[in-house]
């Protein structure tokens, strides 16, 4: 027995000896981050990203090919605000990594850059499943983007000095390239200002950057289901007052609003929600391009 | 818009005056001029007004961005909780309760040909009864260790330590060291506390040879390699408290265990562990109850060693492994367990054969297989075959005539090898709340079928609950 592990141990560290490549890993935990840590790090870093676009990043699994990454991370780069309770806890506690740990320079939470919005007054899980830190989909407003780069810029050269020049004259150019983009997509989305939107799931980032109101969400409360009977709400709703189009993410399921869509005779609208949400939305840019041209497209 | 005209308005102007200079009469040239200058006027106008949006705009945006500032500020530096309560760790509370309708009285329950355990196997109670309720606390204790208390509350109003643990959170190069009350880390189920169970019981092999689930008090070293499949290896000594180990006053330890896992995933959609665990303990007046052939209530014992080896596998599949709409989870164990040693039979000399001491040895093994399929959100359905394999089992007593002993003298190791088949369906309106109902037709007993309905409830209050794999 002894024999048998000890001959597994020797093999491993022979293996593990092999001299690591000098590049910085990063692993996102969504692929916002991970497409944000490559514009910045280029190739000083190699990102590998835990969810996908057509994944819920609330309901994840700390699966074994998750901890082995988290193991070997320089950096993770997560949303926070709870989003990832479910599993980046148990991933960072099993990965046996220290530098990962909360706390450490190497565990970055975007939350903590943006002003969070829908904190909620009372934290009661009869609301459904809210998250006492405030709504943790802040990708959905390119500002938002544009704060959490200066910050994992500066993460980035903290954790890697050499490379602090370089990581800075990538962030400069990113964000000259990117405040340039949001000026284009505020001038595009103009049209969308002051339309009222059915949501399947809260996105207030991205409603309250185009100017856009919420005229109600599919799912009753926050992460629960959408029901029947909430669905038929929403619609009689709708027969008084009238909205233009229902927006879902990419990985919400498509049946409820398709459902809504329907009935209402409305337009359903399916964003990308983050980079890989779709064909076109491959980066950061593509993503935002994407959201605003079906967006657009939604009007007509 | 706005621009095009303001063009069209030049345009018209410098294409206008000379056209005015050539061939226009004085009427004409005022009537374009009394139009130019309407025209003018109302630019001005519309100018105005714009230029006194953009500026109510940088305004609110000015401020937007003063307000971003103070929650950033606010977001970043979160205003503490005054006093002790600040640092109150995470509490969280699970509720289960059951109603059970059972063929067979469960008091005469047992795995006939298996050594009884002494742990909680049995189908519980008939009717409503309540289950046990976990209280669960757990926070980092400073930058260096985390800390993890479980208390299970029993139905007979007792309370049981179930796992006090702290680990370690920096010893870094994928080391992580646990000390204190824990699971075991051996096979796939083990570790998992009985709300995170896909069926309201434990399978056959863990009932029979772990007497439910493996917990002691000692330590744990785990190390996670540092390549692209995960890779684990994991050592642990206890005290061997409990089956398939024994407590005794004793220095070192009565228990050894290790395990090894791989796992990794295949595509987006499939997810994959496998692990081989050994666990060695050596009993010391391991003793468990028996009936002789007269009928007289026996006490027997037993001292030797134990020696458990485990192969599990576990695969998860969820479309896009997104699970939010339809997943799978199917997984089994192989149990093979060799024990060896000496039994007394009748430790009191209660029986008319009086104490006698003998050799046992037993090779014997079990194995489970069950899946859990979500096929709408909220509902699940599962089906569980789990059997044990009498193997050999070698009494002595049987086999030399020991005192005219005879094997209907051991009626609870009697040649049997127990089977059951469970059906599954259960609801959870959030990842907090499960209602169950599980139809179960258990061969524990020789020659008895069990039929079993069990609705149950599991509620989790409190912190929310991060599971492993």
């Amino acid at each position: 027995m002894g024999k048998i592990f000890a001959m597994v141990l020797a093999a491993l560290l022979a293996s593990a000896s092999a001299p690591a490549a000098a590049a910085l890993n990063v692993l996102a935990c969504e692929p916002e981050w991970g497409a944000l840590a490559g514009e910045l790090g280029g190739d000083r870093v190699k990102v590998s990203t835990a969810t996908t676009a057509l994944q819920d990043p609330h309901r994840i699994e700390a699966r074994p090919s998750l901890i082995a990454r988290a193991r070997n991370a320089d950096l993770v780069v997560c949303t926070g605000a709870e989003l990832e309770v479910g599993w980046l806890p148990v991933l960072l506690r099993e990965s046996g990594n220290a530098n990962v740990q909360p706390g450490r320079p190497g565990n970055f939470e975007a939350a903590g850059f943006v002003a969070l919005l829908e904190k909620p007054a009372r934290v009661d899980r009869a609301a459904g499943d809210v998250h006492p830190g405030g709504n943790p989909h802040i990708q959905t407003d390119p500002r938002n983007i544009a704060r959490v780069a200066e910050a994992l810029s500066r993460r980035l050269a903290e954790i890697d000095p050499e490379g602090a020049a370089h990581y800075r004259a990538r962030h400069q150019a990113f964000a000259k390239r990117w405040s340039e983009a949001i000026a284009r997509w505020e001038q595009q989305a103009a049209p969308l200002r002051g339309l009222r939107v059915v949501m399947h799931h809260k996105l207030p980032y991205l409603v309250g950057w185009l100017g856009m109101t919420e005229a109600a969400t599919l799912e009753p409360k926050p992460g629960l289901e959408p029901t029947t009977s909430h669905l038929a709400s929403v619609l009689d709703e709708l027969k008084r007052q009238p909205a233009k189009m229902v927006i879902r993410a990419a990985y919400n399921p498509p049946r409820a609003a398709q459902w809504l869509a329907e009935r209402a005779g409305i337009r359903e609208v399916v964003i990308p929600f983050t980079v890989g949400g779709n064909e076109q939305a491959q980066d950061l840019v593509a993503l935002f391009d994407d959201t605003v041209k079906r967006l657009l497209a939604g009007l007509h | 818009m706005f621009r095009k005209r303001i063009v069209a308005a030049a345009v018209a102007a410098a294409v206008g005056m000379p056209l005015g200079v050539h061939a226009a009469s004085d009427a004409e040239l005022a009537q374009i001029r009394d139009e130019l200058k309407r025209m003018k006027d109302a630019y001005e106008t519309r100018i105005q007004a714009l230029e006194k949006r953009l500026q109510a705009a940088e305004a609110s945006a000015q401020k937007a961005e003063a307000t971003a500032a103070k929650a950033e500020t606010a977001a970043r530096a979160p205003a503490p909780q005054s006093g002790e309560a600040a640092f109150n760790p995470g509490v969280s509370l699970i509720l289960s309760g059951t109603y059970a309708r059972l063929a067979e009285d469960p008091a005469n329950f047992q795995i006939t040909g298996f050594v009884p355990t002494g742990g909680e196997v049995g189908p519980g109670r008939r009717g409503a009864s309540l289950g046990e309720s976990e209280l669960a606390i757990a926070a980092n204790i400073d930058p260096r260790f985390r800390g993890y208390f479980t208390a299970a509350l029993t139905p007979e109003n007792e309370v049981e330590v179930e796992e006090a643990w702290f680990q370690t959170l920096t010893l870094g190069s994928g080391l992580t060291l646990k000390a204190g009350r824990f699971f075991s880390g051996i096979g796939y189920l083990n570790e998992q506390h009985a709300h995170a169970w896909d069926f309201v019981d434990q399978p056959l092999p863990y009932k029979a040879f772990l007497g439910r689930q493996l917990g002691d008090d000692g330590v744990q070293l785990k190390w996670v390699a540092p390549t692209d499949l995960f890779v684990e290896v994991g050592a642990e000594a206890g005290r061997g408290r409990a089956f398939p180990g024994s407590d005794r006053e004793k220095n070192g330890f009565g228990l050894a265990a290790a395990f090894a896992r791989l796992g990794g995933d295949a595509g987006a959609s499939h997810a994959w562990r496998a692990g081989l665990s050994y666990v060695r303990t050596s009993p010391n007046d391991r003793r468990y109850d028996d009936v002789d052939s007269a009928g007289t209530e026996v006490a027997n014992r037993f001292d030797g060693r134990s020696r458990l080896w485990i192969a599990d596998f576990v695969w998860k599949w969820a479309p896009e492994g997104n699970a939010t709409e339809r997943n799978l989870k199917l997984h089994g164990e192989y149990f093979r367990r060799r024990e060896s040693g000496t039994l007394t039979f009748d430790v009191d000399g209660a029986s008319a054969f009086g104490t006698q001491v003998d050799r046992l040895s037993s090779a014997q093994s079990g194995w489970y297989l069950q899946g859990a399929y979500q096929f709408a959100p909220r509902w699940r359905v599962g089906l569980r075959h789990d059997r044990l394999d009498f193997g050999t089992v070698d009494i002595g007593h049987v086999a030399n005539g020991t005192g005219g002993l005879t094997a209907a003298d051991f009626p609870v190791l009697a040649s049997h090898s127990p089977s059951r088949n469970t059906l599954m369906f259960d609801f959870s309106g959030t990842e907090f709340s499960r209602l169950r109902l599980q139809l179960g037709a258990d061969k524990s007993r020789l020659g008895v079928t069990d039929r079993q309905v069990y609705l149950q409830y599991v509620m989790s209050l409190g912190a929310h609950g991060a599971h492993k794999f």
